[in-house]
């Protein structure tokens, strides 16, 4: 076990995938200072500027262009900056990599991990601070992956390297300090849940940052005689319904949370299946909690209207169980 | 081979190919209209086929092309196997993408053709990074981008043609200039003086040809192709063609002032300039006939061969999504 940042455990992975295959390469802005979380720092002095590819402001061809080299044969690193700024690039995305293999009738692959900073951090307002992953699930082609910790942002990073679908990489910028062990030879299967807390009384699922919110909150609830499961879905296509359904039919309870939107939201997609799969087994109601439809303010006291609270998820859990 | 032999050849040929892309052409638009047999959209390239037999002769067979919507002549000068492409544009079992693609996604990466494309532009990007992917390896292939007048008004082309630039890749972009963007008239919505400007002043060599002159296109791609191989970096090359037909093959065109399609056929068209090429060089009208008549031929039977051809199996509409989440395995 070794003990890494968020932000060096994909950095690592990512080192260790490049040495270990020559095609494996980075494309995107600012990449040779690092990018702007560090996410890259010292590659480029490793590696050389062709395979840590410092590149024009140009979302669109930063994209298409990873796509044309995966096409014959690289397996490109995307970087976007912000997720936000991937809005840019939305037709190389949705309309080019995602359908190629489809539409060529099999004869194309896209193998490219695609980078994605999403969530809030702290007054970055509406253009820096978007979750838009259900966009993405909602598109067929791609992979969405969100990793929430150090173990999971280093063993996802090399999974999503090693696949040969684009995958959509979303880690949330609130994390990229938080520290934790990683085990080096720990290998993570896209589309495997996590379950973060074991428990008998109430399933919280959830990914990226509010995963860590719902391990924080299922502990406050055991001081109140609550014992929940929390799953981390890690990834959201394909997502592990198995665990899913599992634990709510164990619990009867469950309440899902995430930072972006409620409306529309992948939450929705979680509780559609419970109740069609394990309706049967619900013994109170579905709570779901999400930010409400509205934009991310600059204003600290009004950013926070828009985010779910570790004290939001305990009296959700409270609530499935009539309490 | 005396040069007068290789240039007699190599004008024959590309006669040659632009009488097959002519003929598949017309075969398809009888398909669509008389037939019923093409279901969506096709966008003829009649009247341009200089500017594909005229540029795809200077490039390899492991060379990699991307073309645009109206793409059919690329394709086929490029190497494809026009059976295959009719069943793709019929939506047939054994079409080049499986009948998934159509018209619009015709791609055979057998013979380097990476995709046509059915939004305008798209492919600039994607073609650029091709060429980034080919040099990453060291590899001595290089890369024709196609693209229409119109896609010079979209951002991947400032971001694609830039990105070339930058990174001083092995890559030739075409645009083909027929002149209409969609059913608007290009210079009607274009600042500046276009294509080429545009090209030079994002640093690349450009040149401006006749683009339904065949010899023309052919001899000033070689020199072209010639630097790109030597690793000059990328450039550009604008050909002036005219679409004849409407936008798509449904379109009548009313929005053209009358009689201007006429007129360029009567007096600009690639396959009888190249006539009379050939016959300057020596060639009868009757072996100038014998050319058309086998392409007229060949099409024939391949648009026989692709309604005989039976529909794909209906589970090819889950197949080659992604490896994994594969709604082929059930998740969905």
């Amino acid at each position: 076990m070794v003990k890494m940042t968020f932000v060096e455990a994909s950095r690592e992975a990512l080192r260790e995938m490049m040495q270990a295959d020559e095609t494996v390469w980075c494309v995107g802005e600012d990449l040779g200072r690092g990018s702007v979380f560090g996410q890259y720092l010292g590659l480029q002095d490793e590696f050389g500027p062709d395979r840590v590819a410092d590149t024009p402001i140009s979302e669109a061809a930063i994209m298409g262009a990873a796509f044309g080299a995966a096409m014959v044969g690289t397996r490109p690193v995307v970087e976007m900056r912000f997720s936000d700024f991937a809005l840019c690039a939305t037709d190389e995305l949705v309309n080019q990599i995602a359908k190629a293999r489809f539409m060529f009738g099999g004869q194309s692959r896209a193998p490219m991990v695609i980078r994605k900073p999403i969530g809030l951090w702290r007054s970055s307002a509406a253009q820096h601070s978007q979750s838009l992953e259900s966009w993405y699930v909602h598109i067929p082609g791609l992979v969405v992956v969100c990793p929430a910790t150090p173990q999971d942002n280093y063993s996802m990073m090399k999974a999503a390297i090693r696949c040969d679908d684009p995958v959509v990489y979303l880690e949330h910028k609130n994390i990229w300090g938080m520290e934790g062990e990683v085990d080096t030879s720990l290998d993570i299967e896209l589309g495997n849940a996590a379950v973060r807390r074991l428990g008998a009384d109430v399933t919280l699922v959830s990914w990226s940052d509010t995963a860590n919110l719902c391990v924080q909150a299922a502990e406050k609830l055991a001081g109140q005689g609550v014992d929940a499961e929390v799953i981390d879905l890690r990834s959201l296509w394909p997502w592990d319904k198995e665990t899913v359904i599992a634990s709510v039919r164990k619990t009867g309870r469950l309440v899902v949370a995430h930072e972006s939107v409620a409306v529309g939201g992948f939450g929705a997609e979680v509780v559609a299946t419970v109740v069609e799969q394990a309706g049967d087994a619900l013994r109170g109601p579905v709570r779901r909690l999400g930010a409400p439809r509205s934009l991310v303010a600059y204003a600290p006291n009004l950013e926070d209207k828009m985010r779910v609270t570790e004290q939001m998820i305990v009296t959700a859990a409270k609530e499935t169980m009539g309490k | 081979m005396t040069t007068a032999d290789h240039n007699t050849r190599r004008a024959r040929d590309l006669l040659a190919m632009m009488e097959r892309i002519r003929a598949f052409e017309e075969q398809a638009c009888l398909a669509a209209e008389r037939d019923k047999l093409v279901l969506g959209a096709i966008h003829p390239s009649i009247g341009q086929e200089a500017v594909a037999a005229g540029v795809m002769c200077n490039f390899n067979r492991d060379d990699i092309l991307l073309s645009t919507h109206r793409g059919h002549g690329h394709t086929l000068a490029k190497g494809a196997d026009p059976l295959a492409m009719m069943r793709e544009l019929l939506g047939r079992e054994g079409g080049c993408c499986g009948g998934k693609g159509g018209s619009m996604h015709i791609a055979d990466f057998g013979v380097g053709m990476l995709g046509a494309n059915g939004v305008v532009g798209a492919n600039i990007t994607i073609a650029a990074g091709a060429a980034h992917g080919l040099k990453l390896q060291g590899s001595d292939r290089i890369v024709v981008d196609i693209f229409g007048d119109g896609a010079i008004n979209r951002g991947p082309f400032l971001e694609g043609v830039n990105w070339a630039s930058v990174f001083d890749l092995p890559i030739l972009f075409v645009c083909e200039d027929n002149q209409y963007s969609a059913t608007t008239k290009t210079s009607s919505v274009t600042g500046g003086p276009g294509a080429a400007a545009r090209a030079e002043a994002l640093g690349l060599r450009a040149t401006t040809v006749d683009g339904n002159d065949a010899e023309a296109v052919a001899d000033v791609t070689a020199e072209i192709t010639a630097r790109i191989r030597a690793g000059g970096g990328p450039e550009m090359l604008h050909a002036i063609t005219y679409r004849r037909t409407g936008h798509t093959s449904f379109d009548p065109a009313g929005y053209r002032p009358e009689g201007e399609s006429e007129h360029e056929a009567k007096t600009n068209d690639p396959i009888t300039r190249q006539r009379a090429v050939l016959a300057g060089m020596g060639l009868s009208a009757d072996e100038l006939d014998a050319v058309h008549t086998a392409a007229q031929s060949e099409m024939v039977q391949v648009l026989a061969d692709a309604a005989a051809t039976p529909f794909p199996a209906d589970d090819m509409a889950l197949q080659d999504v992604q490896d994994i989440g594969s709604p082929a395995q059930g998740a969905y």
